[in-house]
């Protein structure tokens, strides 16, 4: 297992690259480092001789990806993208461009993401579950057939939509929690109640459904039938034989997503004002923060490729047959 | 039923445990029960600040913060309009004099030309202390605490609150003078040094000197400004120092009320310049030190960031004049009371305006702005178009408090394009007389009451009201849009609009050299869908003239380069001013201003790269007069050139619209001064009364939720019970038989 995990580490090395190439190309179409600086310096009374050495300060007076001034392979290191990309493979972030360090507000916004991100997922993983397998049993009831029309209704609700209604009724209107905030030690619980049950909420729909195909495909395998042959009750049968033997793909949609909890929400976030990673983004974006954004899309890389390794050992814990070489 | 109830009773205990709330009979409040009953203001910020250091920080998000912790020499008076400057930590307004080539004193009333420099020299009041700050803190033996740390005594250091030990040192004149150093250091990019450095004597010099010694190993950790010296500015003792410019800039006065000019211990600047510090992000950019009535106590810009008195300040004391109607509305009910009145002010960041509406409508925050979507719940329009509350506003004794800004909101004509701006005498009065027509075909009243709520005035020439040379009534009516008719300046017909169009040779819209339609572009900032409307009210604006208009939408970074090189023909864009002076206006359409092909290698402002020999002149005539009768007259005359050229569609300044709790008292708002907190009163009691009483939780709806999830689920549980305890096959008796 080890050599399939160092192996995939390595293969993830070229995707990096190419993440951040991307990122890189995409960002400096749309921006130009005079207007990074213009950005940063205000627009009013700036002269060129402040832009420039605003640029020379922050490193982007040179150029973007092959320097022609230069021989040999300081044609590529003495260039924007090879400086601002290399010190990231160690997570060395640098600094923002209003000369804050980045690695800093990274660990210290993380815990608030998590604390919104960590509840929403795992109540929501035993809610769906529950609700699928509740449908799976009632099954041609009455139900199952408006569990399902209900689980369309809550899918065709847009996101946003949870989120001021939640806000309108539970907050504004009935007085029972605060409408957005954060705060800190258990004073934060009561920040958390109604963006976690909005989280759940507005997610269930789609889970649930999903959820339930799964188990339905389950339910008609042989290993059931034999299951309820030797007298099992119903409900054994799917909590201890269906659900295990469905978690491949269970597992396959919400480990890899576990290591990008720690990203945030980019719209809940904002509405709720969490001081999360999530918000740091969008501020970022709207800021024309190109260090900033380059890490937020490089850490959600390496996460992205940390879920989906985790998502392959875990099968080797859920499935016997399952070897990693 | 015995369980059930027990839950229903669960529920009701657990919520207000979660809700973490001190107060049983409120669950909803986002402060933190400690603070209830306390003397703080609750304010809103939208925008994180970018820089709090004062020789950088400019935008208003930022100044709101800076304004109330640094104090520059000079501030303005908080009742009085015109704004009016009054000594902050200065004794005095600065004693300026002029001098000649060689170095001689020369009068008051000397030409300009004759004036080589000017002198001001600012005396500080004795006696006023800073902030306590770990930067100022000494050992018994005299050594400095902190300017030295290790890796040791940084590993409990996470903010600035860490450091056990703080002291204070009172304010000196080199604190100022280290300030303005500052300007020109080359790590620090401040906004404004472009600018100065025109005019401060040596600034430019200086700039070029640090940038040298920054290139030593030591000059990357800290440059020690007080080692370098710089000619145009002094000491002359402990409490006063001087500042000589170049020429003569009076309004150089009002950038001395700005946070740019406010003091900076060099202290600070030492302890912030630690590789430590800097990695945890405890920098001057992020921990202000100053001298002002509060201090920044705590620095989270993503959730909030707090206020607190400044133990070390006092001696400043609310104003005892202001201007007539101040005294009816209560605005002297505290004066000669010593300031500040508040301990603490929380600003909390909320991005979204539906919950900050909402919290302020709950009473959680003390003030609002008001949102178009929540114009119509907040604001009403009686008698001759005067606005005020609504009832519902009313019942909860919420006020309005409405301001005109000093800015304004225009479309200019880049004067380049040979359309709009005109090639040759012949080709420049055609386009004159196009941007006239246009100037009275798009009915600026009506834009104002559709997209702006009412919320401005029409503009008749780019200087706000509130700023001496603005003139109000029929002597401020610019007669080439307007005329006066029944006491009041009404838009010309259409009529006159169109024979305008006809002299430029565009009869009904057709440009008569080739027999096309006439087509203008107009240059915008890529809008929002719910900006279309406004776009397709402008298109028809002018199409009352036959002229089609298409929209060139584009991101601001190009929209700014296109603007820098004069490739658009027809832009929005807008001005507020940097200080009340007429000047701050009439030199965004002076010629050496113009931003297209500016070799000057110094900031430009003349997006529209207007150009009049005449007013060239006068504005380099009224720049440096004092205001009076004269300066008016040369105001009066530079405006009238300006409204026959028409490189701008007027365009309007906006009004301010704020709401205001019964319990925030001494609002009177502006965006000139904005070192305003220190004046506000709140009456914390009666707002934790209100609070309690709008915010009483309503539990009916967990009931109800409650009881139908369990009537909901009773059947399948029913169900679930029977199938669990049926046979799996049914035994058939007759069968068995």
């Amino acid at each position: 297992m080890l050599t399939y995990i160092v192996r995939r580490i390595l293969y993830a090395i070229p995707i990096l690259i190419g993440v951040n190439l991307i990122t890189f190309m995409l960002f400096f179409v749309v921006n130009t480092p005079d207007d990074m600086a213009r950005m940063q310096l205000g627009a009013k009374y700036v002269t060129p001789e402040a832009i420039e050495n605003w640029k020379i300060e922050r490193g982007y007076d040179k150029p973007l990806v092959l320097n022609e001034n230069k021989d040999g392979w300081k044609k590529f290191t003495e260039t924007i993208f090879f400086e601002k990309s290399i010190a990231m493979f160690v997570f060395d972030f640098g600094q923002s461009d209003d000369g804050r360090d980045i690695g800093f507000e990274i660990r210290s916004r993380m815990l608030p993401s998590l604390a919104i991100a960590l509840p929403v997922f795992v109540l929501g993983l035993a809610v769906y579950i529950t609700c699928a397998l509740t449908m799976v049993f009632f099954r041609t009831t009455y139900i199952d057939f408006w569990g399902l029309v209900l689980c369309v209704a809550l899918m065709s609700i847009s996101g946003l939509f949870y989120i001021i209604a939640g806000q309108f009724l539970m907050g504004k209107l009935w007085h029972l929690v605060p409408i957005s905030g954060f705060g800190t030690g258990l004073d934060v619980i009561k920040f958390l109640v109604l963006p976690v049950i909005i989280g759940v909420v507005s997610s269930a729909g789609a889970n649930t459904r999903w959820y339930r195909t799964i188990f339905l495909e389950e339910m008609g395998k042989e290993y059931v039938r034999t299951a309820r042959a030797k007298g099992l009750s119903e409900h054994l049968v799917l909590f201890r034989h269906v659900l295990k033997n469905a978690l491949i793909p269970i597992l396959t949609g919400a480990v890899v997503v576990v290591p990008l909890l720690f990203l945030g929400s980019l719209i809940v976030e904002s509405f709720f004002g969490i001081p999360g990673l999530g918000s740091y983004t969008i501020d970022a974006i709207n800021s024309q923060d190109f260090a900033v954004v380059r890490a937020m899309v490089f850490l959600g890389s390496v996460l992205y490729i940390v879920g989906l390794i985790l998502t392959d050992v875990s099968y080797t814990f859920v499935d016997p047959r399952i070897r990693l070489r | 039923m015995i369980k059930r109830i027990g839950a229903v009773l669960l529920i009701y205990a657990v919520i207000p445990i979660l809700t973490g709330c001190g107060d049983p009979t409120v669950w909803n409040n986002p402060h933190p029960a400690s603070e209830s009953g306390q003397n703080i203001l609750y304010s809103v910020f939208t925008e994180r600040p970018k820089h709090l250091d004062p020789v950088q920080s400019y935008s208003s998000n930022e100044i709101q913060f800076t304004a109330q912790i640094y104090q520059p020499p000079l501030q303005y008076h908080y009742l009085k309009r015109p704004f009016t400057l009054i000594p902050g930590t200065a004794v005095d307004l600065p004693k300026v004099t002029y001098y000649d080539l060689n170095d001689q004193p020369v009068s008051d009333g000397a030409a300009t030309d004759g004036i080589a420099y000017t002198q001001y020299e600012v005396s500080i009041k004795p006696g006023i202390f800073y902030q306590p700050h770990p930067a100022f803190a000494k050992s018994a033996q005299g050594d400095w605490l902190y300017h030295q740390l290790n890796d040791q005594d940084l590993a409990v250091v996470y903010k600035l609150s860490d450091f056990a030990i703080m002291d204070t040192r009172e304010l000196t004149a080199y604190d100022y003078v280290y300030q303005i150093k500052r300007l020109a250091h080359p790590k620090l990019h401040s906004p404004i040094y472009g600018l100065m450095a025109d005019y401060i004597v040596g600034l430019r010099d200086y700039a070029a000197e640090l940038r040298n010694a920054q290139r030593s190993p030591e000059g990357q950790a800290f440059l020690d400004l007080r080692e370098y010296f710089l000619s145009g500015v002094g000491v002359i003792d402990d409490y006063t120092y001087y500042i000589r410019i170049r020429g003569k800039y009076p309004q150089f006065i009002y950038w001395l009320a700005m946070p740019f000019f406010s003091p900076i211990p060099w202290e600070a600047d030492l302890f912030y310049s630690q590789k430590g510090l800097i990695e945890k992000n405890i920098t001057l950019d992020w921990y202000p030190v100053g001298t002002g009535p509060y201090m920044l106590t705590e620095n989270n810009p993503n959730l909030r960031m707090v206020l607190e008195r400044n133990p070390n300040f006092y001696g400043e004391f609310y104003p005892e004049e202001g201007m007539p109607g101040d005294l009816e509305s209560g605005l002297l009910n505290d004066a000669g009371k010593a300031i500040p009145f508040i301990d603490k002010i929380v600003f909390a960041r909320e991005r979204e305006g539906i919950p900050r509406w909402n919290k302020f409508l709950q009473g959680y925050y003390d003030a609002s702005g008001i949102g178009s979507d929540s114009f119509d719940q907040a604001v009403q329009l009686v008698g001759q178009g005067e606005a005020t509350v609504t009832d519902e506003m009313a019942e909860q004794g919420i006020r309005l408090e409405t301001t005109v800004a000093v800015s304004t909101f225009y479309i200019g004509f880049n004067m380049l394009d040979p359309v709009v701006g005109g090639t040759g005498e012949k080709g420049r009065e055609s386009a004159r007389k196009l941007r006239q027509a246009i100037s009275v075909a798009v009915d600026y009243e009506e834009y104002i009451s559709i997209f702006a709520n009412g919320r401005g005035l029409s503009a008749h020439g780019p200087i706000a009201p509130g700023v001496p040379g603005y003139r109000s009534g029929k002597a401020g009516m610019n007669p080439v849009v307007y005329e006066w008719v029944d006491g009041e300046a009404k838009r010309k017909s259409l009529q006159v609009a169109r024979k305008l169009m006809a002299e430029a040779g565009y009869p009904n819209g057709i440009d008569r050299k080739t027999g096309s339609p006439l087509t203008l572009y107009f240059d915008v900032v890529a809008r929002s869908t719910e900006d279309r409307s406004m776009l397709d009210w402008m298109r028809k604006q002018f199409q009352k003239l036959n002229i089609q208009l298409v929209v060139r939408s584009t991101d601001y970074n190009r929209f700014q380069d296109k603007i820098r090189k004069g490739n658009a023909q027809i832009f929005e864009w807008g001005w507020h001013a940097d200080y009340p002076d007429p000047e701050n206006f009439l030199f965004l359409l002076y010629g050496p201003q113009r931003k297209a092909n500016n070799s000057s290698g110094s900031s430009a402002n003349n997006a529209a790269n207007y150009e009049n020999a005449e007013y060239d002149r006068l504005f380099e005539q009224m720049k440096d007069m004092d205001n009076g009768i004269l300066r008016q007259q040369i105001i009066d005359r530079m405006v009238n050139i300006l409204r026959h050229d028409s490189p701008w569609l007027w365009g309007y300044h906006p009004k301010d619209y704020g709401l205001y709790h019964t319990w925030f008292n001494n609002v009177k708002p502006n965006r000139i001064s904005n070192n305003n907190m220190k004046y506000y009163r709140i009456d914390s009691l009666l707002r934790e009364q209100k609070r309690r009483e709008w915010n009483a939780p309503v539990l009916w709806p967990i009931t109800l939720l409650f009881l139908s999830l369990m009537g909901g689920l009773w059947p399948a549980v029913h169900a679930f019970r029977r199938h669990e305890k049926s046979a799996a096959i049914k035994s058939d008796a007759s069968s068995l038989i």
